[in-house]
């Protein structure tokens, strides 16, 4: 490839220029990309709900009028999905689909990185949704929970259990590489139809990628609310 | 049809398995073997795709048309569905990045 391409982040360079001793002898800082734009979305979020919730009235305007909508739509969809106990845990769920929002919509910023295109940030939040829907699991049911396992009859309970086991752990790994494989996938797109065709062909793509980030905060969200539906649910 | 994909289908067995002439797990064939496996692993993932996805955006737009009225349930339910068949690719996309910038096969 002929052209040399270097992205700046905008956020690495603020903190080697508030921070050098966190730079190492090459000038890359020590904590990584995925990291730092994943503390500055979540010190974004805080400070903004912080702003939301600082004057709370009866007819909302402004930021919290936004927020009431998101979440309450957002608690709607999971108590019509889930029922009632889906109050429960509606507080984790809105957290990961806003977290993941504003995580992939961070990359399509200029000067921004989304950490979700980092394996290691969506393998955290995968591994924390296969344990926390176990835990609801096991809270609920107690040591029954492994009848979820076994299939619908106890003579099949040695064959259905591996496969059961299997395509658990199959989750939080899909989890991941969807997460992953698209917004990589869209860095990776954008970046070669950067060097082909720099503007015209790249911003009619950036909408269909900002498209495609809001969709798949959505399904990680309602795949964890599938999961914890199936960990809610009554075995037989 | 069939006859057209079976003539196709040999012969790229055929140039692949002629690859083995050359030098024993030299460097060129192995580049060579992983750009045509991404490329035609690619392919064939976004084919599957294509026609997975077709049907079933075929299936929601004749619910909204025989019921206006669930079209927001219904395009919601498309939407996930789509986004599940398209990570079908998305995951043969990841093997494919891993084949080519981060191949095990090469040094």
């Amino acid at each position: 490839m002929s052209a040399n391409l270097h992205p700046i982040y905008l956020v690495e360079e603020a903190v080697k220029l508030v921070a050098p001793f966190l730079a190492d002898a090459q000038g890359h800082l020590l904590i990584p990309n995925n990291v730092l734009y994943a503390w500055a979305i979540m010190a974004g979020l805080f400070i903004v709900g912080w702003f939301a919730s600082k004057k709370i009235s009866m007819v909302p305007s402004g930021a919290q009028n936004f927020f009431e909508f998101l979440i309450g739509s957002l608690e709607d969809f999971v108590v019509t999905n889930m029922g009632e106990n889906g109050r429960k845990v509606f507080p984790v769920l809105c957290t990961l689909f806003i977290f993941i929002l504003c995580c992939n919509l961070c990359g399509m910023l200029p000067g921004g990185d989304s950490p979700t295109a980092n394996v290691n940030t969506n393998a955290a939040m995968a591994v924390f949704v296969f344990l926390y829907y176990n835990f609801w699991g096991f809270k609920l049911h107690g040591i029954k929970y492994i009848k979820h396992f076994m299939g619908p009859f106890w003579w099949l309970a040695p064959l259905m259990f591996p496969i059961e086991v299997i395509s658990h752990f199959a989750r939080p790994l899909s989890l991941t590489l969807r997460l992953f494989g698209n917004i990589m996938g869209e860095d990776i797109v954008l970046a070669l139809l950067f060097i082909l065709a720099p503007v015209v062909s790249t911003l009619p793509m950036c909408f269909l990628f900002l498209l495609a980030d809001c969709i798949q905060a959505f399904v990680f969200f309602m795949l964890t609310l599938v999961y914890l539906q199936g960990a809610f649910s009554e075995a037989h | 049809m069939r006859k057209g994909i079976m003539v196709v289908l040999s012969t790229i067995a055929m140039v692949a398995v002629s690859g083995v002439a050359f030098a024993a797990d030299a460097d060129p064939s192995v580049i060579s073997m992983t750009s045509l496996a991404t490329a035609l692993g690619m392919a064939l993932a976004a084919a599957g795709c294509g026609i997975g996805q077709g049907l079933g955006l075929k299936a929601a737009c004749e619910g909204t048309a025989r019921n206006p009225e669930a079209s927001g349930k219904i395009t919601v339910t498309m939407l996930v569905g789509l986004a599940m068949i398209e990570s079908l690719a998305i995951y043969a996309l990841v093997i494919n990045l891993i084949l080519l910038f981060a191949n095990p096969f090469l040094g």
